[in-house]
């Protein structure tokens, strides 16, 4: 019997086999060969290059476009997380109420995750353009002079940040919303019979039970804000210049379109350690702050 | 009191219906415009044509870019759901410190921004052959997708009692019979999630379609709108009704099946 048991342990990690090959294949071996290539000067097709020890790490921390891309890529991750969470919870807590036509509603604010973040990008070029764009189309109706949204470099980051955080709401505010339903009535009842008001029930009660919900949104946005990359190649291309490149737009520029295979690698390396390390340290703080229902 | 939030709440939802509805509307308002037509984009033409959606299909090609997505989607997807409900039955019936080993390593993963390792991953594109070939970017799409997968089929698969398991091994079953014949006929609501958000994020795939796909005639929905929206010879009205056209698969997919949608959604987030 004990035999038994020993193989069975051994045959059900067979299971793992078709996973593990195609990791091994395609994250663990690129990552590999990625320490590799940030180590050298290669330019992304050449046979022949040199190995230049950690030239190419020296050279990105003085880099100009990769501190910027540094700032960006922690804007939009940040930035969308408060956006979002702290939208997702309010449209969360409004659409748990009852009315007419909520469903309705819901559908909408969720619709925008299901489309394509570049073709959203794309959609929202003609919101922001200048000589016909949708939104000076209000501020000549409203004979306010037209604004050139994405001509400055700082205005567009957030801009991406409000566009990237506002279609993807939506998920906050369905994970919000679960979050709310699991919360027991009698807890709202015991603060009514209290005579709680309303702020102190939302501050004491929802939000140290929500937390399991905003751990979860929080790491959802996070990732994803850090990883932004589409929205900004629909919307502004990573310019003006190089103003709103955020880590992967500028990777891939550099590889591409500037044939600096090395650096980009090197540049990746540092990208992928620094989300690892954020990613991490928000998690754990998060799901040290739960509580048990 | 209660009047007044009423309204303020009606108020409220008629602007995040009109914040939301916006990008659609103006998507819709374009579309159907003449090129000549300058008017705003807030409103429908006057004279509206369908030429734009005509030139989207005949000279876009858009239906094509469509349905080489779909076969794209649907390899990934039928793979995802074998290989990762795979790995995930070991995952959660064994906690060896193996099976510990490879749940941290999945979970870092799903963090990895993949464009961080471009460079050298798409080196050995190359050196594959893989460049142009469905095949590659069904695989990278498919090697990125599996650790939601692997979670959602591990976490549901810790749901089925273990009982089961012991049942069949008492009975004779080795583990690929006791998976097989026990546990994989009870997979099907998590398999519907573990597709529909796999076949979202195949659909909507830009980042590794776009260095692995580089030949025009294998297009995908993505990669052809980005080329219309950057290229000359197509104008941008015909870019926005190509837009259109391939959005409306997915918006009536979540129209119909939005319960799954928002469940599967829930499901994934739950760690």
């Amino acid at each position: 019997m004990l035999n038994a048991m020993q193989s069975k342990n051994r045959t059900i990690n067979l299971f793992y086999v078709p996973a593990l090959v195609l990791f091994a294949f395609f994250v663990v071996y690129p990552f590999v060969k990625g320490i590799y290539l940030s180590m050298t000067n290669w330019n992304g097709y050449s046979r022949s290059f040199k190995i230049i020890g950690l030239a190419n790490y020296k050279n990105l921390f003085a880099d100009k476009n990769v501190r910027r891309a540094f700032v960006n890529t922690l804007i939009y991750g940040a930035g969308s997380t408060v956006i979002q969470n702290l939208l997702g919870i309010l449209l969360a807590v409004l659409l748990n109420q009852k009315f007419r036509g909520r469903g309705f509603v819901r559908t909408v604010i969720y619709l925008p995750v299901m489309i394509a973040p570049l073709i959203m990008g794309y959609i929202m070029y003609f919101f922001f353009n200048y000589s016909r764009g949708a939104l000076n189309d209000i501020l000549k109706l409203l004979s306010l002079a037209p604004v050139d949204w994405l001509a400055d470099g700082n205005r567009s980051v957030w801009i991406l940040t409000l566009v990237n955080s506002l279609q993807f709401v939506g998920i906050s505010m369905v994970i919000y919303l679960a979050g709310l339903q699991n919360i027991p009535g009698v807890y709202y009842e015991a603060a009514d019979i209290d005579g709680i008001t309303p702020s102190k029930k939302f501050l004491f009660i929802t939000l140290p039970l929500l937390m399991p919900a905003i751990t979860s949104s929080v790491t959802l946005n996070l990732i994803g804000g850090l990883k932004l990359y589409d929205v900004i190649i629909a919307l502004t291309g990573g310019g003006p210049g190089y103003d709103t490149n955020s880590l992967s737009t500028l990777i891939y520029r550099y590889y591409f379109g500037g044939e600096r295979a090395g650096y980009a690698s090197a540049i990746g390396l540092v990208m992928f350690v620094f989300i690892m390390i954020v990613s991490n340290i928000v998690v754990r703080g998060l799901q040290k702050r739960q509580v048990e229902l | 009191m209660r009047k007044a939030n009423t309204v303020l709440r009606t108020i409220a939802i008629i602007a995040i219906l009109a914040v939301f509805l916006a990008p659609f509307w103006i998507l819709t308002t374009i579309s159907f415009k003449p090129s000549t037509d300058t008017s705003s984009y807030w409103l429908l033409s006057s004279t509206p044509t369908l030429n734009n959606i005509k030139a989207a299909i005949e000279k876009a090609g858009i239906f094509g870019a469509i349905g080489r997505t779909a076969l794209i989607t649907v390899c990934v997807v039928v793979l995802e759901v074998i290989v990762s409900a795979f790995a995930a039955y070991p995952l959660a019936r064994r906690s060896t410190r193996f099976n510990k080993v490879v749940q941290a390593f999945i979970l870092g993963i799903m963090m990895v921004p993949p464009l961080s390792i471009l460079v050298s991953l798409y080196s050995i594109i190359v050196s594959i052959h893989g460049v142009n070939q469905y095949w590659a970017v069904i695989l990278v799409l498919l090697t990125y997708q599996l650790p939601q997968g692997i979670f959602l089929y591990a976490n549901f698969i810790r749901s089925i009692p273990v009982a089961l398991d012991e049942a069949a091994t008492i009975d004779g079953c080795g583990p690929g019979r006791t998976f097989f014949l026990v546990i994989m006929p009870q997979l099907k609501p998590v398999t519907a999630t573990v597709a529909i958000l796999s076949s979202v994020n195949c659909w909507n795939d830009f980042q590794f379609s776009r260095y692995i796909l580089q030949t025009s005639r294998m297009n995908t929905v993505t990669l052809s709108i980005s080329s219309f929206f950057s290229q000359t010879y197509i104008d941008l009205s015909t870019a926005t009704a190509c837009a259109l056209i391939a959005i409306l698969p997915v918006v009536i997919c979540f129209l119909v099946l939005q319960k799954y949608f928002i469940q599967g959604m829930i499901d994934s987030s739950v760690k």
